[in-house]
């Protein structure tokens, strides 16, 4: 058996070395060229941290009474088995557009096993298997661990079902909303204040984990389905808020670390993809938005006439043109439309007609989803451009082809008194002529019609993105 | 609190505030395409909480602990292998260059 005194020392330097992999790791993802050797950094991080884990709990001295360290491990080789399994297996076969409610499962899951750590500390601490009474910073940090964990647990649970389509899309408004809310948190401080004042009740203990759990719940229906991918990355930022509370629990500075830093990576993305919707975190949590019943503050737009275009003449429009911008949104991901866009670019191309696809920030489901759809359909990077570099260049395309994006093309963001105002939008209306392809004249997430349909320039082309684009590559070749 | 555990809080209390300072200023250079999987590389980072799963499920005494410790295992390990295997995929269409995209294109044509 070899010393605890060399042991110890040595596993805290594989927790560092797997820290500074993750710090660097993260750091490496700010670009395209080294992002995904950044991510493998730090997995190769997380594989040190772990066989370290698993080579000291193995060679240490059992200091622990009473318990079976066979079973110990046979609990470790199975949980690793059935997690690793069920993880891999759904990571490799989501589709692209999927991915998202995949990743609010993989947090939810993280917050639940950081609930569970603190859980079984308290119940160890009551039943008295541990001697020592445990410190205040055991104890605070076993009650927010359980509270963030629980919260971020059903939290996520129901927002992946949000975007699974199991739960509908549309704000679920609690009976009492915002009351039952604030109640449920008034519940989980006060239990909180009583157990850190020194009291140790089991029972207190299960009335703030049943309320934390249900407050994720209330939190999360009442919120519309086009803020899901913001509630993810705060939920996200919670559980390693959580995690960093398990590591103060167990005394392990790794939890900390990995915790606190996915903690605030999370906090910067959140306040990111709000202002990149124009809204506040606040606005976004106190949920309701996107109803369709908010108060359109557009006049003019209603009853004016909208001039409809046959695929026929779109494919003509499209292959005389020079120079076409694609605009791809929400419409053309939940169609999987992105390989169908990439054939009729190609044709286009193969034609002499200049391609480009304008990228907003929030196209797809999250910042970044539509340039990870083109990618999987081969869409060349180069042909991304990012809402800045292609708004000036509007005005020299022939042609706007808007596939299943509404809300980030509407006009009515330039002025105020619009829900959508401030919010930056592509100058979809500054092209010389527009066809924007849509399933029917229904609102976007803001509720509000959008000016550009009525705009003289615009043809609308009612059709599933998928469908339409494939008939307007028919319609090419045909020419 | 002994000034022994005063002293311990303080060290844990220290990383935990400089962590969150490193992961302000890591963070705060991502572009927006990245995003996504950026979100989807920090979510996988938490996966850490498998270290601590660890050794709860090493010291639990009772078949309640071994229970709970079995499911901490088995959530914290899915979102560790689940999250940079998603990571990487997602990274992985980034990567590919417009040459070899271009390619495989006419293969397939």
């Amino acid at each position: 058996m070899i010393s605890i005194n060399i042991l110890e020392p040595l596993v805290r330097i594989a927790w560092l070395v797997g820290a500074v992999a993750f710090v660097i790791g993260l750091a490496r993802m700010n670009s395209p060229a080294t992002a995904r050797n950044g991510n493998l950094l730090s997995a190769g991080g997380m594989a040190v941290a772990i066989v370290a884990t698993a080579i000291f709990l193995l060679l240490r001295p059992n200091t622990s009474t009473g318990n079976n360290l066979l079973i110990g491990w046979v609990i470790i080789v199975v949980g690793i088995a059935i997690g690793g399994g069920l993880g891999l297996y759904a990571a490799r076969t989501v589709k692209m557009t999927a991915m998202p409610q995949l990743v609010s499962l993989f947090n939810a899951v993280g917050g639940g096993a950081a609930a569970l750590i603190a859980i079984d500390g308290y119940l160890r601490i009551n039943s008295g298997s541990v001697v020592a009474a445990p410190g205040l910073q055991e104890n605070v940090a076993t009650v927010l661990d359980i509270v963030i964990g629980s919260i971020t647990f059903t939290g996520s649970l129901i927002a992946s079902g949000k975007l699974m389509g199991r739960i509908p899309g549309k704000p679920i408004m609690v009976p009492g909303g915002q009351l039952v809310t604030g109640g449920l948190a008034l519940v989980v401080v006060v239990g909180a204040l009583f157990l850190w004042i020194g009291n140790y009740s089991l029972a207190a203990m299960f009335v703030i984990l049943a309320v934390s759990l249900i407050f994720g719940v209330t939190m999360t229906l009442p919120i519309g389905g086009a803020d899901m991918p913001v509630v993810i990355s705060l939920l996200n930022s919670f559980t390693g808020t959580a995690v960093a509370m398990a590591g103060f629990v167990l005394q392990n500075p790794v939890l900390i670390i990995a915790g606190a830093l996915v903690g605030a990576s999370g906090a910067i993305l959140t306040k990111l993809m709000a202002d990149a919707m124009n809204r506040s975190v606040l606005n976004i949590m106190v949920g309701g938005f996107g109803s369709g019943d908010s108060v359109a503050g557009v006049v003019g737009a209603e009853g004016a006439a909208v001039r409809e275009v046959g695929v026929d003449d779109a494919a003509i429009q499209l292959a005389y043109a020079q120079h076409v911008i694609v605009v791809p949104g929400y419409g053309l991901a939940v169609a999987q439309a992105q390989h169908a866009v990439r054939e009729l670019a190609e044709l286009l191309e193969s034609r002499g007609v200049d391609v480009k696809y304008a990228i907003h920030p929030v196209a797809g489901r999250m910042p970044g989803h539509m340039n990870v759809l083109l990618a999987e359909a081969n869409v060349p990077y180069p042909q991304l451009k990012e809402m800045d570099d292609i708004n000036p260049e509007f005005e020299r395309a022939d042609v706007a082809l808007v596939i299943g994006a509404n809300d980030v093309t509407n006009p009515a963001a330039r002025r105020p008194g619009s829900p959508v105002s401030g919010m930056p939008i592509l100058d979809v209306d500054h092209a010389r002529s527009i066809i924007v392809m849509k399933r029917s004249m229904g609102k976007g997430y803001a509720g509000i019609d959008n000016e550009l349909y009525t705009n003289p320039k615009t043809g609308m082309l009612f059709a599933d993105a998928k469908d339409g684009l494939a008939a307007l590559t028919a319609a090419v070749k045909a020419l | 609190m002994s000034p022994a555990e005063v002293s311990d809080f303080l060290t844990n209390f220290t990383i935990f505030t400089l962590a969150i300072l490193c992961g302000f200023a890591v963070i705060s250079k991502v572009p927006a395409t990245l995003h996504t999987p950026l979100m989807s590389g920090a979510n996988s980072i938490h996966g850490i909480v498998l270290v601590g799963s660890m050794f709860i499920a090493i010291e639990a005494t009772d078949p309640l602990s071994q229970l709970l410790s079995l499911i901490a295992v088995a959530f914290a390990t899915m979102n560790v292998v689940g999250g940079y295997v998603v990571t990487d995929r997602m990274l992985q269409m980034f990567r590919r260059k417009p040459a070899a995209a271009m390619k495989a294109d006419q293969g397939e044509g």
